[in-house]
């Protein structure tokens, strides 16, 4: 089982999915983002999905998930790069994704992070 | 045509890679691509988590107006359901009765049919056809 | 019979073409017109003489291909049907007094009848296609997608917005935000004439696929008449900015944006 990677910069973590990830590894990156959060103080987490094809409605529920979880630990999550036709299929599906901000790339994600808009 | 088993997560995974394989070659356009792909990833779920495991099968086809496109057949031989109207009730909002993601799956395709019976399995086929 | 289609050839396409050219009036080439009925003939001699396999599917498939081409050029289906009937009064001109030739003429006139009618159908269809083109052409014309600012895009609605049109509207958008970097979308109404429940979903998907891309949107030209129309209906806006114009909502998003216009 692929296991992604969690990079830290600061006081964010950066995590970006490069493959096709299994359900398993959704889960595991649950909670090794939690134990992360935990382990380092951080304050916001940028989740990377510019080389993601599909989300549905699973995966799409666990990265809502993990902004909750990063907000009971007082973190903000902002989810950047999402593809257009992966936009319009999760509008299709109903899913808002209301627990995770959105930004078009890192770099505003960031921005976002440090409250300048 | 195809025929893939379902029987654990990375089995999934490849449903989806192969769905997409497919799609790319068969004219749908990116965003009906990843529509299609990502049904078939609701649905091989499903076979998977309900249904205790199952199998795929995609095929090129032609639809009753003679477009080209994809279907895939999804089947298990899990409990089945019982409710078939419930599981399909259209909340784009609520999500369906059962918490299955078939009205999603449903709303992402143009062609929908399930069949279904308490004890005899499921059995999910949905097309999308190029414009 | 087709011996006889064979034997007399010359004769029999004259007339046929004499008959067909009085009906054309002028919008076929006399030439054109010339070969492509010696084509045809061609290939109904050797549907008739049975031997040939291929021939019944060339024959149709030239039908059909003569079918579109007239239809483009403006003549009507009947016009291209009386053509094809045209051959079964040449030929029952010359076999009229031939009591021997009864049966065989009848076998041959159905077989035309049919073919005829086949036109009809190959008509109809080339129609639908032009349709169809026509329309999808229209609904690219109607889904531009400007940029107003940097960093703000506008994207002006005009007609119905039916889930055609905001599957268009949704990808033209995020194609522009993603290009243009856009953290701004301004939604004009102004052109769509009625706003019911249904086209009140469609725009709020179209708000949310642009929050999925990072992006605010606000909703601008809810003209008096609609406004009323959307309250009465229930139907909630929420946390989406609605304004009545596009000079109002640009100056709002400029403002989001951290912007503001003044004086030189």
């Amino acid at each position: 089982m692929e296991r992604v990677p969690i990079l830290r910069i600061g006081p964010t973590l950066f995590v970006s999915i490069q493959i096709d990830l299994q359900d398993q590894s959704v889960l595991q990156l649950q909670e090794d983002l939690a134990d992360q959060l935990v382990a380092t103080r951080a304050t916001g987490v940028i989740i990377d999905i510019t080389a993601v094809e599909i989300v549905d409605s699973f995966i799409g529920r666990m990265l809502a998930t993990i902004g909750s979880i990063s907000r009971l630990f007082d973190a903000e999550t902002v989810l950047v790069g999402m593809r257009p036709a992966v936009a319009i299929t999760l509008v299709e599906l109903g899913l808002s994704l209301d627990t995770v901000r959105t930004a078009l790339n890192a770099e505003q994600g960031l921005r976002l992070l440090n409250g300048s808009s | 045509m195809d025929e893939l088993l379902i029987e654990s997560g990375d089995d999934v995974v490849r449903v989806r890679q192969r769905v997409r394989a497919v799609a790319a070659d068969s004219g749908l356009s990116l965003v009906d691509q990843t529509k299609l792909v990502t049904a078939a990833s609701e649905l091989a779920r499903n076979a998977l988590i309900h249904g205790g495991g199952g199998t795929a099968r995609v095929e090129l086809a032609t639809s009753a107006a003679g477009r080209a496109g994809i279907r895939v057949t999804f089947s298990d031989s899990g409990p089945g359901i019982a409710d078939v109207d419930l599981a399909l009730t259209d909340g784009w909002t609520t999500g369906d009765g059962l918490g299955l993601g078939l009205s999603g799956a449903r709303r992402l395709v143009d062609e929908f049919e399930l069949v279904s019976k308490p004890g005899q399995g499921t059995s999910v086929a949905v097309a999308k056809w190029s414009r | 019979m087709a011996e006889f289609l064979r034997a007399n050839e010359a004769k029999l396409l004259d007339r046929w073409y004499e008959i067909v050219f009085s009906t054309v009036r002028g919008r076929s080439a006399a030439d054109d017109l010339r070969a492509e009925l010696a084509d045809l003939y061609g290939l109904i001699v050797r549907v008739m003489s049975g031997t040939d396999e291929s021939a019944f599917g060339e024959l149709r498939a030239a039908l059909a291909e003569l079918s579109r081409s007239r239809a483009r050029s403006g003549f009507s289906p009947s016009e291209t049907a009386v053509a094809v009937f045209g051959l079964k009064d040449a030929v029952y001109e010359v076999v009229a007094d031939a009591a021997e030739m009864v049966h065989e003429y009848l076998t041959f006139a159905r077989m035309i009848d049919d073919l005829g009618l086949s036109t009809f159908e190959a008509y109809a269809a080339a129609r639908e296609e032009i349709i169809t083109q026509q329309a999808e052409a229209m609904l690219e014309l109607s889904t531009p997608v400007v940029r107003l600012w940097d960093g703000i895009i506008a994207v002006p609605l005009v007609g119905t917005l039916d889930s055609a049109r905001t599957q268009l509207v949704m990808e033209k958008m995020l194609d522009a935000l993603v290009t243009t970097e856009a953290r701004h979308a301004v939604i004009d109404i102004t052109g769509v004439p009625t706003v019911d429940t249904e086209v009140a979903q469609h725009l709020l998907k179209t708000v949310m696929a642009a929050r999925l891309l990072g992006a605010q949107c606000t909703i601008c030209g809810i003209r008096p008449q609609i406004a009323h129309t959307i309250v009465s209906l229930g139907i909630e806006f929420g946390d989406i900015t609605t304004k009545a114009t596009l000079a109002d909502a640009l100056a709002h998003a400029l403002h989001g944006a951290g912007l503001k216009v003044g004086p030189a």
